[in-house]
């Protein structure tokens, strides 16, 4: 497009500077690109080959060695991941199904505008305002850490995604899909929940998995409501381990068999990401090609 | 493929319409009655999520109450952190949230409008989907995994190359000037940079993405460069998108905790070097809390944490706020 220009227009028209000053500003812009994308290979990069070096079936059977003790694995942590999202996982998706339903559906006035507004602001909330919250909110009254803070905390963090993807994945459903239904005298309550919410599925199922995957890696909302703990427990009422935590307190700890400890939980938690944000990607693409 | 669509869905309707059959007409009144039920139940749901922000806000200020009846507005602007003493001020760490979240942002928002650049004006098509979601992966790394890379990869090289190359160029300016031994507030911005870059870029992409075509094309037949109508035409075009981007990359370099806590060095101090550790709101709750004793310091660490709750939400509000008003409404933004 560029090149138009002086072919048309008296000759130096675009001076020599105006072009060389474009192309520098637009080789700017791919390097910044190539930064970003360099940047995402180190990490990705780096934690892959120390987690490859680290990680071992130990690492999956084994609760944590005595301290000082080479040896151990992560057990506790991922049973302890497993739960806690679990639990938080329970609370969150069918309120948000709900409240996304409500936004989608019938929110049309102030109300859902309010409601929207605090979902996307809360949902951006710092995970480790959601940890105050849980500790002020449970372990304040029990007077220990325990699972369940834990769970409430990341309950939290989930709730905001969970609403608002289900809210625009509902409202992709076509209107054709529910006027069909209604026509055919299914009560709108059937219609919403045995109609339009299975077609809009894979989308929320989307959203629920980015919640998960995100609240999988949480660390700061747990640090002083689950706490953590070298033993497995599967009990909510007492501290648990988790991935992340555990991650955490190896990686400040003075021993270098807990740092390659925990680059094989990054490792973990990475390639859990990848995954979830691959297959969301998939699922995602594959509706868009049903759209047109 | 649209045609298959319907067809599954039409057969899909058909499943169901039959479960429905032994219903029966005479029904139709206890249906209507469900109905209402049923939008009632999905309002109550969405209400709580305003009355889980209530919550929490009730929640922080009641355990915080004793830190904010004793030092009041005084606690914000006090330098002094001595839990023994139980002198207790916030100033060193509102400093740290600020000075850290600024060199985020001062290194991350022209590297994030030049990728959205990149994206939307010179990539194909092919190209931009898979380097759009690559970069969107770096957003989905989890916050411990950037902290344990900071610590063991970006803060040695800190030491070793940044920081002396930095003292060696600019090392008259106070900011640069001294040791490093790694961790410390310059360490903090990288590492946020990298974990804001993904927002700045994202955001901005779908803005300029949204830029009309005939913007373009009319600055370009009056004989501008590409780089000129880039420069004069889209990004005045999408000038408050992208204000929405940067703020809400603000948003998350203010409350971001487990990284900056691995390499920022967590010491309340105010030094000029960005060479010098520091501290910041959500690091020292992260770092003190679950080991504070007695009700004066553990509320402190609550204000602190109200605080810093008070100014996300105000930061991320204002961002939606422009952002919807962009997309013209709440629904359209994903």
């Amino acid at each position: 497009m560029t090149s138009a220009g002086p072919t048309v227009l008296p000759a130096r028209s675009i001076s020599t500077r105006r072009t060389v000053v474009g192309k520098l500003m637009l080789g700017l812009c791919v390097a910044a690109t190539g930064v970003a994308l360099a940047v995402l290979v180190w990490i990705f990069g780096y934690v892959l080959m120390q987690g490859a070096l680290s990680v071992n079936v130990n690492f999956f059977t084994q609760l944590p060695a005595p301290v000082g003790e080479p040896g151990g694995g992560f057990l506790n942590a991922l049973t302890g991941t497993g739960i806690m999202v679990g639990v938080a996982s329970a609370m969150s998706i069918p309120l948000g199904i709900l409240a996304g339903i409500y936004l989608a559906e019938f929110g049309h006035g102030w109300l859902a505008y309010v409601v929207r507004f605090i979902s996307d602001t809360l949902g951006a909330t710092p995970s480790i305002v959601a940890g105050l919250f849980a500790y002020t909110l449970i372990v304040v009254r029990v007077h220990h850490f325990s699972a369940l803070a834990g769970s409430v905390a990341l309950a939290l963090l989930m709730i905001p995604t969970i609403t608002r993807t289900a809210e625009e994945m509902i409202r992709l459903v076509p209107r054709t899909l529910r006027e069909a239904a209604l026509a055919l005298g299914v009560p709108e309550w059937r219609m919403t929940l045995q109609i339009v919410l299975p077609a809009a599925s894979s989308g929320v199922v989307t959203g629920i998995m980015l919640a998960i995957a995100r609240v999988s890696g949480e660390t700061a909302a747990l640090l002083f409501t689950a706490f953590n703990n070298r033993f497995l427990s599967t009990s909510l009422d007492e501290p648990m381990s988790s991935v992340p935590v555990q991650v955490y307190t190896y990686a400040i700890a003075p021993y270098d068999d807990w740092h390659r400890q925990a680059w094989a939980g990054a490792l973990v938690l990475v390639t859990l990401v990848a995954l979830f944000s691959a297959a969301v990607r998939l699922a995602t693409r594959s509706r868009y090609k049903l759209e047109q | 493929m649209a045609a298959d669509m319907g067809t599954i869905l039409a057969g899909e309707v058909s499943s169901r319409t039959r479960n429905l059959r032994r219903w029966g007409p005479r029904s139709l009144q206890g249906w209507t009655n469900l109905d209402g039920l049923f939008r009632k139940a999905c309002g109550a749901f969405a209400v709580s999520i305003v009355g889980l922000l209530a919550l929490v806000v009730y929640q922080l200020v009641h355990a915080s109450r004793l830190s904010i009846e004793r030092f009041g507005v005084g606690f914000a602007f006090e330098k002094v952190w001595d839990p023994v003493t139980q002198n207790l001020g916030a100033a060193t760490f509102i400093y740290g949230t600020f000075v850290s979240s600024t060199i985020a942002l001062l290194i991350a928002v022209p590297l994030g409008i030049g990728i959205a650049i990149f994206l939307v004006e010179m990539a194909p098509r092919r190209v931009s989907s898979l380097v759009g979601f690559l970069i969107e992966l770096l957003a989905a790394i989890p916050s411990i995994v950037y902290g344990l890379w900071g610590l063991f990869v970006l803060a040695p090289l800190v030491r070793v190359w940044v920081a002396p190359a930095l003292r060696n160029t600019l090392g008259f300016l106070p900011l640069f000037s001294g040791e490093s031994n790694g961790v410390g507030m310059l360490t903090a911005g990288l590492i946020l940079a990298i974990m804001v870059l993904p927002f700045i870029a994202a955001v901005s992409r779908d803005v300029l993405a949204a830029v009309p075509q005939a913007q373009r094309e009319g600055s370009l037949a009056l004989g501008t460069t590409k780089w000129e109508t880039i420069w004069n035409v889209v990004l005045p075009y999408g000038r408050v998108g992208i204000a929405g981007a940067v703020i809400l990359a603000l948003g998350r370099a203010l409350g971001e905790t487990m990284a900056v806590t691995m390499v920022i060095g967590n010491s309340p101090q105010i030094m000029a070097s960005l060479f010098q550790p520091g501290y910041t709101m959500s690091s020292v709750i992260a770092n003190e809390y679950s080991e504070a004793s007695g009700p004066m310091y553990l509320s402190a660490l609550t204000e602190l944490g109200l605080l810093l709750f008070i100014l996300t939400f105000a930061v991320n509000g204002a961002a939606s706020l422009l952002i919807w008003r962009l997309t013209r409404g709440p629904g359209a933004h994903a």
